[in-house]
């Protein structure tokens, strides 16, 4: 406790912005104030874009850097339609200001969707307002201008202006009210394999995560939580650490009890010995056999109905060839890299913080009511995010740090133990998915019903009030079985809600991880029942140059499905559509020495106009991986009311040694791109299952896949 | 009585000197101190990081002498007499062959993992200059990545791997 002043003199203080002010005359979205103040010197038509006097641009980003591409691909989108030379562009993470950039919420795969008209129009009218300024300087028709690399061309009298020698004049012409976008047949940037903007401070240490924000004066704390969820603290004892120097302030918060010291090593030391009492409430019975015995109970009553066709009941009546299966998915945890954490200095008038946030918004709000500051006065940076898939669109670690320095009157960075991130997750909720399908007397499927059973991550998180409607229908919940693809004259689709004490969250893919699953294996199961091949049983089922049934046949011909007779290999495939995007994969797994391998994953997309393919690329390889540790190898599960697993011996994830070789193929499209984060997921597990069933004969139906369920 | 003086010794604060990147820093912290956290927060050497804090995850992977090592289960004490490099000491501007196979191969994600990733891979390159697919597998399968990099990783290793070869020869 009494060493604070001596280590000061050993703190190298690194940057403290993770994302700084931007040096210069700032004008509030655009040039409004013509006339009234002296012209910029940098032009600054959008909150997007910042052309500066020596020709480089300075371009804004509102959605939070995960490790997805958007500080790269969505500056693409604005380059190409501003004329922009990239080696010029610089990139820069926005703070949370939800009325300067709208919403910033990342997540959902949205980014470049809901970006894409907005961003395009933003380049566009940059350029077009460089070009009339050029024109009026050169006293020219601005129709005969032309724009290249950052420069305005007059090719008539072979003249150009670099944008940065035009950003006084450009900040005086009015703001154009229609512009004309580019015909993607123009496009120079879209569709390269441009090399992302973070990858250098990625390799040399100097990117700024969260976790490395140093602040003079800073304390450090962990937060210790009940074990139980929904447990209390009851009582600590602090003599128990007595001996362990550096301990500043034990305190309770409302999300359990925080650890201050002057280090981190030594409030995660203090925290792991520190005997605290807790009043463990009514959940300390809970396991995963209570919780399975309720999806159970639950599945055997009609839910709220997603999707009703034709006449399910009388089609499966008619038919002699019908086939039930009953699916299973465990709880997940994200175990995102970097644990949670975040940096904050509550003082009197105001407050800043360092948070990897997917919902810098939220955060700021919350923290402004933590406070009891206005919301301006609530500096909000958004740092790099080691890992998000869902995680961090929830903010109880950047609570946890406001509160604790508020209490300490002091800059802290609070961090978590990996045990404590993986304990006090918002996971992926566990489910039950019962289908029934029936097959005529000619071989096609005539019925399909699919049974979602699983807590609602709507209803049971984020709407804590209680709820008037018994079985409301949670639309996220049945993502993916609801919209099924194929072309089935019966369908039934409807959603059980079984709510646990287990926090339910966004994870990678949400529902469609789960239903994708059940529904294609399912569909496995019945082209077996209808005699078929799974590729042929699908393509039957799906309309003719349908975006479907185009990328089923890239795929099938990218890998050789039907020519495919590789020895102790043996395939399995799969299609789902999610987050708009359309993916189909074919795994080659080998099931030998009591081992299952994945040797290889064939992958096509149909995502839209591509923006940067190798982002893309790394994007469905990245959502493919995560997708097999969750099929292969992760799973939570619940004893005495609390997490079994802690760290990453016991909830494994894939290695490398286990990554198969990975092909991704992506459609040519004109149509507007959709997302590229989490559809990859969704077929992985059902292309392994089905894989293994080839292999070995017996069905998959439950995950994670264990060698106990094959022999 | 003894195991109360050992408990009772590795809490007092001592004088350790550690050569950072061929730096000398004085530091006065406990005998028990993990290196991570002394590199991290003492001397600010951030692009070291902590993932699991049980030497499971490899995001804290430093050399000690040229030896890749979990710096969150390696105490400063023990670390004293070593030669410790960081990434930010692996070169002075990120031109390591390694690093520049990297940034070729643009191989980030969130970049979390990727300081642990690298230093593992000059540490295993360095012993291996020509690796075999299972040699960068077996080296490589102890740094966790969850945004699922290892495609990518896998390649910049041949690419430095070759390089270094051309280099060689």
């Amino acid at each position: 406790m009494n060493n604070i002043m001596d280590r000061r003199d050993f703190i190298r203080v690194v940057s403290t912005t993770g994302s700084g002010l931007v040096l210069g005359l700032y004008l509030p979205y655009t040039n409004k104030l013509n006339g009234k103040t002296k012209a910029a010197t940098i032009f600054e038509p959008n909150v997007w874009i910042k052309v500066h006097p020596d020709n480089s641009v300075l371009i804004m980003v509102g959605k939070s850097e995960m490790g997805q591409g958007v500080l790269t691909s969505l500056p693409m989108i604005i380059a190409e339609e501003m004329d922009l030379d990239w080696s010029t562009v610089k990139v820069q993470q926005a703070p949370a200001d939800k009325d300067k950039y709208g919403s910033q919420m990342t997540g959902g795969s949205r980014s470049i969707a809901s970006s894409w008209k907005q961003l395009r129009k933003a380049g566009a009218t940059a350029r077009e307002m460089m070009i009339s300024a050029a024109a009026k300087e050169w006293g020219v028709p601005a129709g005969d201008c032309t724009t290249k690399a950052s420069h305005v061309i007059h090719n008539m009298s072979n003249r150009k202006m670099s944008y940065g020698s035009l950003t006084e004049k450009a900040s005086q012409v009015p703001i154009p009210r229609r512009v004309s976008l580019k015909n993607p047949k123009q496009f120079s940037i879209i569709g390269k394999n441009i090399k992302r903007k973070d990858t250098q401070p990625k390799l040399n240490g100097k990117a700024q995560f969260s976790m490395d924000v140093q602040l003079e004066g800073m304390v450090y704390a962990t937060v210790v939580r009940s074990p139980v969820f929904g447990g209390q603290l009851k009582s600590f004892d602090e003599a128990s650490i007595s001996d362990i120097q550096g301990v500043i302030k034990i305190f309770k918060i409302e999300n359990g009890l925080a650890i201050v010291a002057r280090s981190i090593w030594v409030a995660i030391k203090a925290g792991k010995r520190l005997k605290i009492t807790w009043d463990k409430g009514e959940n300390d019975a809970l396991d995963s056999n209570k919780i399975k015995a309720l999806l159970v109970e639950k599945s055997k009553k009609q839910g709220a109905i997603a999707r009703k066709k034709g006449n399910v009941k009388k089609a499966i009546k008619s038919s002699d060839n019908q086939v039930e299966a009953v699916y299973e998915s465990p709880f997940q945890a994200h175990a995102t890299m970097e644990p949670m954490n975040c940096t904050a200095d509550v003082q009197k008038n105001k407050c800043r913080i360092w948070a990897a946030t997917q919902a810098p918004a939220r955060a700021q709000k919350k923290a402004a009511k933590i406070t009891g500051l206005p919301i301006k006065k609530v500096e909000l940076n958004v740092t790099y995010l080691g890992g998000g898939f869902g995680r961090r669109s929830i903010n109880d670690f950047v609570y946890d740090a406001v509160e604790i320095s508020k209490v300490m009157e002091k800059p802290v960075k609070m961090v978590w133990t990996r045990e404590e991130d993986m304990q006090h997750d918002y996971y992926r909720p566990a489910s039950l998915h019962v289908m029934k399908g029936a097959i005529d007397n000619e071989n096609h499927l005539t019925a399909w019903t699919h049974r979602v059973v699983a807590p609602s991550i709507l209803f049971s998180q984020l709407v804590k009030m209680p709820f008037p409607f018994k079985e409301k229908l949670d639309i996220i919940s049945v993502e993916g079985a609801k919209n099924i693809r194929y072309d089935i004259p019966n369908i039934l689709v409807d959603y059980r809600m079984a709510n646990t004490p287990v926090p339910v969250g966004w994870w990678r893919s949400v529902y469609d991880s789960q239903n994708a699953f059940a529904n294609e294996c399912f569909m496995d199961e019945l082209a077996e029942a209808a005699g078929k091949d799974p590729l042929q049983f699908r393509l039957e089922l799906l309309p003719k140059s349908s975006r479907e049934r185009n990328v089923l046949t890239l795929l099938a011909e990218k890998a050789g499905w039907e020519t495919f007779n590789s020895g102790p290999y043996y395939q399995g495939l799969s299609f789902h559509k999610s987050f708009g995007t359309y993916v189909a994969q074919v795994a080659r797994v080998t099931v030998k020495d009591n081992t299952i391998k994945v040797g290889e994953i064939h992958c096509a997309v149909d995502c839209g106009t591509v923006i940067n393919p190798s982002i893309v690329d790394a994007q469905i390889s990245g959502a493919i991986i995560y997708g097999l540790s969750a099929a292969l190898k992760s799973k939570i599960t619940v004893s005495n009311g609390r997490i079994d697993q802690s760290n990453f011996d016991d909830f494994d994830v894939l290695r490398m040694d286990e990554t198969p070789k990975i092909h991704v193929h992506l459609i040519e499209s004109d149509a507007a791109p959709s997302g590229v984060g989490e559809p990859g997921l969704p077929p992985a597990a059902p292309a392994v299952a089905n894989a293994v069933y080839a292999a070995t004969g017996k069905r998959i139906r439950r995950l994670p896949i264990t060698i106990q369920d094959i022999i | 009585m003894v195991d109360n003086f050992c408990k009772f010794s590795s809490q007092i604060m001592k004088i350790f000197t550690l050569n950072v990147n061929g730096k000398q820093h004085s530091i006065s912290v406990e005998a028990d101190a993990p290196l991570l956290w002394v590199l991290r927060d003492e001397l600010g050497y951030t692009g070291t990081k902590f993932g699991c804090g049980r030497g499971l995850c490899g995001a804290c992977t430093v050399h000690l002498d040229g030896e890749a090592t979990r710096s969150c289960m390696t105490t400063v004490e023990f670390a004293e007499d070593s030669e410790i490099t960081t990434i930010e000491g692996l070169s002075e501007d990120g031109t390591h062959p390694v690093q520049q196979a990297w940034f070729e191969e643009d191989v980030p994600q969130c970049g979390y993992c990727q300081s642990g990733q690298i230093m593992t891979a000059v540490s295993f390159l360095n012993r291996n200059p020509n690796p075999t697919e299972a040699d960068i597998d077996s080296a490589m399968k102890m740094n966790i990545c969850r945004c699922g990099t290892y495609p990518s990783i896998r390649k910049a290793i041949n690419r430095a791997a070759d390089k270094q070869l051309s280099a060689d020869e």
